[in-house]
């Protein structure tokens, strides 16, 4: 039968040409430097102290939990400050502040491998050393997903990019392809299997066609349907491989890593020339800024410098969203750091949101044809209300991957995706 | 430079940051449109005083909408365009002969009984046109049941030629007299919009192709009455396209039995609704008093809705079934 991927999902307007074919510039940094503690996994500590000299590179930040990942300065100076500031994702997170010196002193770096391949082991430890976390945005470590013991055969590239807006990905396919597959090749050899597969969306065909010349012979590419939510986990590995991650599972448990294009770039810069993560690729766009563009911003730059180098804005802005519009999170300040885990800077107008009025629900049943896991928003959204846990956990609700297709599609601007992450938080506090 | 990087008044609020530009309004517009052709067959088979008939219907939903609203305190909410269909379909299922007066009493019915005191859009369980419908049956049912001839109407047809609808000639046990092709285009008798059948289902397909309504409810509807009726009319295949050209099934298959509000949520419960409605409908037809039965049937079927959603669960992904779960455990 014709196989056509997962059930359900949306089309939204994919608005990718505003900054499609704008090339990444590097952004200068900042004087005041801040790098939160806590950006992806379990937060770390400051491993410095107010009035030490760093270096660019030297670790700042670091804990003894395995489900976390140290932080590295991106420039050199002086620490002018320990203190909790708002973070992106909206709470007071500890934050060591930087003083640059702009003199980009760089710290020595450990064992490099510039040429061959690393051990499984060995590329746990430098990917840990690097601090390196999903980039994607949800900020997984990587050494931990590495660190499986489940038997993998595959490995996947994602780069979907299903998140209208973002070019970040995209960008750092069509610049530098080689980071990409090279850190693709060290993954399969560490693992000690012949199946890589690049998954990608046939609106980026063009970036297809680049790598498609690039391929070794452990690689292959999938191109696939563009549709929202492509890039989620579960929903990629299904269209690329047609295997389901089961209810509560993992894709290690079917044998599949996924990592984003940014990550395995960076892997492979770890690995070649021991550069840690400090600087990453913002797509900065919305109909409220002067001229968007992509940035090779620093990690730890503050929103309002990207916005600058993106010309300002020609209008006050509705909303600021760090990440994708689907997932990302709405900002309250620009005076907020770029983290690792940031793929966009979007600023937006009442035009890019199109704004409708909260009505009844209609029973429309949208929702329900929307939801690429397979769940009942609305009876959920009903479900939580009524504070009827066992019923809603029946339901399904812990497998909402919160992508917000519910929401979007609802003719009657209703929000099932909020009440339902309300539910699953409450829920797991019971637990 | 600084200048044009200050921000105020940012929103902050929960994913997702943008929306589809699917609207109430917008879906009930749609559905309107899909209706107009049919409702301009029935103004040009029935004359001007189904014209007047469509005018009057709407404009009292509009008005008892407005009025429920002033009265009840409420922010009023005609610009969900729900009474404006509500309205037109009301019209649409009567007779031209009907009193004007009592549609837009029955108008004030549907808005303000069935579906305001319910708690509005959305709250209603049964579809407000078609309680009007069962509402004029029970009050009118003269008017209700004496159609006017196609093209024989008067300028204000109070003087119409009665006929009988198809449905009511085949309940007599014959087909005499009754043509395919006056059937699909609607030149019988008959409700003013119930009688063309291309039209309506040409609506349909409208409404399918933008994605407004599902295929699954109407196509089961109409093909369980077709095939139960080929039986029950001893194998004929004409007196099974009969049943499925006349009456009120195509109107009621694509526009009625649809509507979101009073029918399953879930493809799976959208079948199930088909096949209630039609098995109930071939029932009313073959065994009931009336000759009609779409109707009802379709009120019974929303009254059958939430347990319908209740029971009808969609596959999710990744799930594992509860007997291999068991099996795993051994």
């Amino acid at each position: 039968m014709f196989f056509s991927g997962f059930k359900g999902g949306i089309h939204p307007p994919d608005r990718k040409e505003q900054t499609k074919n704008c090339p990444v510039k590097e952004l200068e940094p900042t004087e005041l430097m801040t790098f939160i503690m806590a950006q992806g996994g379990k937060p770390c500590t400051p491993c410095v102290a107010i009035g030490d000299k760093v270096l660019k590179g030297q670790v700042i930040g670091d804990s003894k939990e395995f489900m976390s990942a140290p932080v590295h300065s991106s420039v050199s100076g002086t620490v002018e400050k320990i203190d909790k500031v708002l973070s992106p994702r909206g709470d007071m997170a500890e934050a060591v502040i930087i003083r640059n010196d702009f003199e980009d002193k760089e710290a020595s770096v450990g064992e490099t491998f510039p040429v061959g391949y690393v051990s499984k082991d060995e590329l746990i430890g430098i990917v840990r050393n690097a601090g390196m976390v999903g980039m994607g945005g949800a900020g997984f470590p990587t050494h931990v997903k590495l660190s499986t013991d489940k038997k993998i055969d595959t490995v996947i590239i994602n780069a979907a990019e299903c998140e209208p807006y973002l070019n970040s990905d995209y960008r750092t396919m069509v610049e530098r392809p080689d980071d990409m597959i090279d850190g693709l090749d060290l993954l399969l050899h560490a693992f000690g299997i012949f199946k890589g597969i690049i998954a990608i969306e046939d609106n980026k065909a063009d970036a297809a066609k680049i790598l498609k010349d690039k391929l070794r012979s452990n690689m292959q590419i999938k191109v696939l349907k563009t549709r929202y939510p492509q890039g989620s986990e579960k929903q990629l590995i299904y269209s690329v491989t047609e295997r389901k991650v089961p209810e509560g599972g993992l894709p290690a448990d079917i044998g599949v890593l996924v990592f984003n294009v940014d990550t395995v770039s960076s892997m492979s810069r770890a690995v070649r020339s021991g550069i840690p993560v400090t600087r990453r690729v913002v797509t900065v766009a919305g109909l409220a800024l002067k001229e968007p563009g992509n940035f090779l911003v620093r990690i730890g730059t503050p929103f309002w410098k990207v916005f600058e180098a993106a010309g300002g804005f020609v209008c006050q802005p509705k909303k600021i969203v760090m990440g994708g519009p689907m997932m990302g999170i709405a900002q309250c300040s620009i005076d907020i750091p770029v983290t690792k885990t940031c793929s966009g800077l979007l600023a937006l107008t009442d035009d890019d949101i199109g704004t409708k009025e909260e009505m009844p629900c209609l029973r429309c049943g949208r929702c329900i044809s929307a939801c690429p896991m397979g769940l009942m928003p609305v009876v959920l959204n009903k479900l939580v209300n009524k504070k009827e846990w066992d019923e809603a956990e029946k339901g399904g609700i812990m497998n909402c991957i919160e992508c917000g297709c519910c929401a979007y599609s609802c003719p009657s601007d209703r929000n099932p995706a909020s009440t339902i992450r309300r539910g699953k938080s409450a829920l797991r506090a019971k637990r | 430079m600084m200048d044009n990087i200050n921000v105020q008044n940012l929103t902050v609020s929960e994913t997702p940051h943008i929306r589809s530009s699917h609207k109430t309004s917008s879906i009930m517009l749609e559905v309107f449109l899909a209706l107009c052709p049919a409702a301009m067959a029935g103004i040009y088979f029935f004359g001007f005083r189904a014209l007047i008939m469509i005018v009057v219907s709407i404009a009292s939903s509009l008005l008892a909408e407005t009025l429920y609203n002033k009265i009840a305190k409420k922010k009023n909410t005609i610009s969900d365009c729900s009474a404006l269909l509500t309205g037109i379909l009301i019209a649409m299922n009567v007779s031209v002969v009907m009193p004007f007066w009592a549609v837009a009493l029955s108008a004030a019915f549907a808005i303000i009984v069935v579906k305001q005191l319910f708690g509005g859009l959305g709250g209603n369980f049964m579809n407000p046109a078609l309680c009007a419908r069962a509402f004029l049956m029970a009050s009118f049912l003269g008017k209700m049941t004496s159609f006017a001839q196609p093209m024989y109407s008067g300028l204000l047809a109070a003087d119409a030629v009665t006929s009988a609808t198809p449905l009511a000639i085949m309940k007599e046990g014959s087909t005499k007299g009754l043509s395919l092709l006056d059937m699909f285009i609607g030149k019988t008798g008959g409700c003013i919009g119930e009688t063309s059948a291309v039209l309506l289902i040409l609506g349909g397909i409208y409404l399918i192709a933008r994605k407004i309504i599902k295929p699954h409810l109407p196509l089961t509807y109409i093909a369980v009455v077709a095939i139960c009726s080929y039986f029950l009319g001893g194998f004929s295949v004409e007196y099974a396209l009969m049943q499925i050209l006349s009456g009120g099934l195509m109107l009621g298959a694509f526009f009625m039995a649809t509507d979101y509000v009073t029918s399953p949520m879930t493809e799976k419960g959208m079948v199930i609704a088909g096949i209630i409605c039609g098995l109930l409908t071939v029932a009313i037809r073959h065994y009931g008093g009336y000759p009609e039965g779409v109707s009802y049937a379709i009120l019974m079927m929303n009254a059958a809705t939430p347990l319908i959603d209740r029971l009808v669960k969609v596959k999710r992904f990744g799930e594992v079934s509860s007997w291999k779960k068991k099996e795993a455990v051994r």
